[in-house]
């Protein structure tokens, strides 16, 4: 019999796991902390997250607008993360692909979210989508997909010289 | 002087420095760009802050994703007549080997320029042109003036 999708292992139901993904996501990814990047909620699947609106972000100084280059950056963060809310257990996976389809230009002066949900994972890919939004999720800015290529190795983004589970 | 009028006055003078300082985000991500016999190259330098992996260590994809489109649109602003800015459709990238931390190269060819619709193939690549580390495509809404 097929195992049931409420049957298997989920990592992130560990809460301290769930601590320690968070924790690394803040501390350990200088790009995300370059950009500012907040982690909102992490669930089955699921990845949230904020980039609140920056000067440094602009990408057309006439509009305040950020630039799309920025949304791709935030998804990419985003969709990497919802891969880690699926995973039964820890493990290394690479980007392998990530499109992003624009909406509309975002709104100056307003925090960005970015939501992205793991909604298969097989035995070697992870695949994402996702959206970003400014207030309403039915209401987005960008939509994106992506998948990911399960490397299998044992992964050190948790378990580094610093510490770690 | 307006803003496209500054510009193009920039891009007359071929102040690649400036252009960049016009553009917030890729100022932030520091890159830089310049003429050479195949074109315009872009680049990526090595920055710490670009990292996404510190223990690989890895650039980050959206780092990376980043540089590639903002190489795109400065690519269409600088070879376009036009002085409006071109507004992404979508953008599409495959990443084929990890980024290593060093510079990073990158190079956009445009497959197609309609009236009002561009398509823009982007490369990047570190050590040879050739072993491309990533490739993107993307359409942009262009406008004519």
């Amino acid at each position: 019999m097929m195992e049931k999708e409420t049957d298997r292992v989920y990592m992130i139901d560990d809460p301290e796991i769930k601590k320690q993904i968070i924790h690394r996501s803040y501390t350990s990814i200088p790009h995300s902390m370059a950009l500012g990047l907040e982690f909102i909620e992490l669930r089955r699947n699921v990845a949230v997250g904020k980039l609140p609106y920056q000067k440094k972000l602009v990408g057309n100084i006439v509009t305040g607008a950020v630039h799309t280059g920025v949304l791709i950056s935030l998804i990419d963060s985003i969709a990497g993360l919802s891969v880690f809310c699926a995973l039964p257990e820890y493990e290394s996976f690479a980007t392998l692909d990530l499109r992003i389809d624009c909406f509309k230009p975002s709104s100056p002066n307003q925090d960005l979210f970015a939501f992205a949900e793991c909604y298969k994972l097989t035995r070697t890919i992870a695949f994402v989508r996702g959206s970003i939004y400014h207030n309403n999720e039915d209401d987005p800015i960008a939509g994106c997909v992506a998948s990911f290529f399960r490397s299998g190795k044992f992964h050190s983004f948790l378990q580094s010289e610093t510490g770690g589970p | 002087m307006s803003k496209a009028d500054f510009f193009k006055e920039v891009r007359e003078q071929k102040d690649y420095k400036k252009a960049i300082e016009m553009v917030p985000y890729a100022h932030f991500l520091g890159i830089t760009f310049n003429e050479t016999s195949e074109g315009l190259v872009f680049t990526l330098p090595f920055a710490e802050k670009n990292i996404g992996n510190p223990l690989l260590p890895a650039l980050h994809g959206g780092a990376l994703g980043g540089f590639m489109e903002n190489a795109a649109i400065m690519h269409l602003m600088w070879t376009m007549d036009s002085l409006a800015l071109p507004k992404n459709i979508d953008f599409t990238i495959d990443y084929i080997l990890s980024g290593r931390p060093k510079n990073t190269f990158a190079i956009c060819k445009v497959i197609k320029l309609g009236k009002r619709i561009a398509n823009v193939q982007i490369e990047a690549w570190q050590d040879e042109q050739n072993n491309p580390i990533a490739i993107a495509r993307s359409h942009f809404k262009i406008f004519r003036t």
